[in-house]
């Protein structure tokens, strides 16, 4: 029993970094179909301009919201000058340049910062939290409870407000969202913005127990993909379900199968999962009005 | 107008009068280094460049050797294998190495084999996997420590302390991969048994599921992590997470002191063993390493503003052997060197006491490593 108690928790904190890091996704591709795979660079910026400016003397609290504010700019600096100008391709090509300012932003980031890995200190320390012969440490209910937060703002954000219903109007039709007056490139832009600001969030909140360096981006990126797509991309809720679960099936297998192929487990699931619903578990289907 | 015209024209026949005519006078020896100073591999490749860049002025200042200043060409492979061995090429057809230092990861140095092999040119290795040396080639030399060396310290010093069985958990990257191997053919001859297994991804964050079933395992002793990057240091934190309270053993891979950084308190009582560079400045005053070690660390962090590595010091040691061999063999011929650099004998260098012989081309032996064990965050010999 508190074997299997272990194999949960570790699929909890597991997966609740994916889903911090699937919630990112969603915006964007909510506004512009665009899957942005410079998504884990976000994260990388939040926990490395954190960790650096830290090491400069400034307050980590501060720091942290420097960290925010400057991963937000280099989100708008990347819909300005790499999204906006090819506004007329398709969303591939416009995939394509996201995978481009991915590998940019890493180099940016090895000369900018350095090679080596950095940890951020524990909001709550290291002391685990003891249950039924397992323990669990507090930050990865920090990180859970921050993609819930995520996930309220962000339903919030959608369902709540007219600029939310504006980036719905944007996704479902580009040019009858600007007949009625939505400034559609400006919207994009800000989905982009608060993407970079759900990504520098879980740097923040992902570094501690994760760690970070410049190249820490492209797997996190890889996993929380894989876990938006199980979930159902586009979807906050489903960005968070997808998440623990991937966390899960991969404690899981490592626990009860083995650790060898802990990997291929998950994304076995994962395809069996999207055979029979290939809009993910919580996704909704497109539907095209002619 | 016309006289400045033709004083810089008179300028530039000077300065090349210079260069043309200085050349045969203070001829150079020129030697060839191909490293992974960017990529994926470039923390080993960096600090490698800079000590042979540092070291190659520092000889050139105090007279060269046997009074011809050095030159160093270096080209970066990124960590590419394919790179490295068209560099290597260059080295020998365009630039006439006279010998040639690095190869930072095993992959390029394996490519670059044949090339220096062929050509007959001294080949001093900066990379770590026993393949190198093994079987011995005329003219491939090495200076870092294998994985092989690594395990046996481990397993020499849990023998002393009466623990017989070992569970592993290791990375699946290629270098925790290939200490791994290398500890479990080892493991048998040492009277070790290696009980239970797991593995982890390069970029894992949590491996409680791996250590909780390695808790579960009776009869276990210790625990041996061959691991590199970040791995190492999740892995020892989940170990006091849930609590276990065996002894725990760390490689070489992460001997630094970012390691213990990233670890925090889980650290403390976790051993690893490691070159004498890292400790330079705990190594009684009787060592006979000390001085190399200090001199070593002193000037690179003067130099560079960073701290030392021993991939760095890999770099030093090798330039150091080829450099006294040239010496003793009082030209810069390549047979006559390369049979000096195979009687290196005594060379107290940063990875240890260098004996080669015909049949071992590192010199290498278990003394070159130091147990270190983890107390009140810093390093402490264990005796």
């Amino acid at each position: 029993m508190a074997e299997f108690l272990q194999f949960f928790f570790s699929g909890l904190t597991v997966g609740a970094i994916y889903a911090l890091v699937a919630l990112g996704f969603t915006l964007i591709y909510n506004a512009s179909d665009v899957i942005n795979f410079a998504q884990g660079e976000f994260v990388m910026l939040g926990g490395m301009t954190t960790v650096f400016l830290g090491l400069a003397g400034v307050p980590l609290p501060l720091a942290a919201l420097v960290a925010v504010i400057a991963t937000v700019a280099v989100g708008l600096a990347l819909h300005r000058f790499a999204i906006e100008p090819a506004r007329g391709a398709s969303a591939v090509t416009l995939i394509m340049i996201t995978i481009g300012a991915s590998i940019f932003l890493r180099g940016a980031a090895q000369v900018v910062f350095d090679k080596r890995f950095h940890g951020l200190p524990h909001l709550f320390g290291t002391e685990p939290i003891r249950l039924g012969g397992a323990a669990i440490l507090p930050q990865s209910l920090v990180v859970l409870v921050g993609a819930a937060c995520v996930v309220v703002l962000l339903w919030l954000f959608i369902d709540r407000t007219l600029l939310g219903k504006a980036v719905i109007a944007t996704a479902a039709n580009r040019l009858a969202a600007r007949l009625v007056g939505i400034n559609t490139g400006r919207i994009v832009g800000l989905s982009f913005a608060v993407s970079a600001a759900i990504g520098a969030v879980a740097g923040l909140l992902v570094t501690p127990i994760a760690l970070t360096s410049y190249d820490v981006g492209t797997l996190l990126a890889l996993k929380g993909f894989a876990a938006a797509m199980l979930g159902g991309i586009g979807s906050a809720l489903g960005a968070v379900v997808g998440g623990l679960l991937l966390g899960m099936f991969e404690a899981f297998s490592a626990g009860y199968v083995s650790s060898k192929y802990k990997d291929a487990v998950a994304f076995l699931v994962i395809l069996a999962v999207l055979f029979a619903m290939p809009q993910g578990l919580l996704g909704r289907g497109r539907v095209e009005r002619v | 107008m016309a006289t400045l015209k033709s004083a810089v024209a008179m300028g530039a026949a000077a300065v090349a009068a210079l260069i043309v005519g200085g050349s045969p006078a203070a001829a150079q020896i020129k030697i060839g280094a191909v490293l992974s100073v960017t990529g994926p591999a470039s923390f080993l490749g960096d600090p490698e460049k800079k000590t042979l860049e540092i070291y190659v002025e520092d000889i050139n200042a105090k007279g060269g050797v046997n009074g011809q200043k050095l030159q160093l060409v270096v080209y970066d492979d990124g960590g590419d294998a394919n790179n490295a061995r068209t560099f290597a090429t260059r080295l020998v057809d365009q630039d006439k190495i006279a010998a040639m230092v690095g190869g930072t990861t095993t992959g390029s140095t394996l490519a670059m084999i044949p090339v220096f092999e062929e050509a007959q040119i001294p080949f001093i290795s900066l990379a770590g996997a026993i393949q190198i040396i093994e079987p011995v080639r005329k003219w491939v030399f090495k200076t870092p420590h294998t994985d092989k060396m690594a395990c046996e310290k481990i397993f020499a010093d849990l023998k002393r302390r009466n623990l017989t069985t070992i569970a592993m958990i290791s990375g699946t990257e290629a270098f925790s991969k290939s200490m791994r191997d290398q500890c479990a053919a080892v493991a048998p001859k040492m009277g070790i048994t290696i009980a239970h297994e797991e593995s982890y991804g390069p970029r894992d964050s949590d491996m409680t599921p791996q250590l909780t079933n390695i808790k579960g395992k009776a009869g276990v002793q210790a625990v041996v992590n061959p691991g590199f990057g970040q791995g190492p240091a999740i892995v020892t934190r989940n170990y006091r997470q849930i609590g276990i309270t065996l002894p725990l053993y760390q490689s070489h891979g992460v001997a630094s002191k970012q390691f213990i950084e990233l670890a925090g308190p889980a650290a403390e009582g976790v051993r690893l063993p490691a070159a004498g560079l890292l400790v330079a400045d705990k190594l009684a005053d009787n060592d006979p390493q000390k001085s190399v070690v200090v001199n070593y660390s002193r000037t690179y962090q003067q130099k560079t503003g960073q701290a030392v590595s021993t991939f760095g010091g890999h770099a030093y040691d090798g330039l150091m052997i080829l450099v006294q061999a040239m010496q003793r063999a009082k030209s810069a011929d390549k047979a006559k060197v390369r049979d000096e650099i195979e009687k290196t004998k005594g060379y107290v260098g940063t990875g240890g006491i260098v004996n080669m012989s015909p049949t071992d081309h590192m010199g290498l032996d278990l003394s070159a490593f130091r147990m270190l064990e983890i107390k009140n965050g810093d390093w402490t010999l264990v005796p």
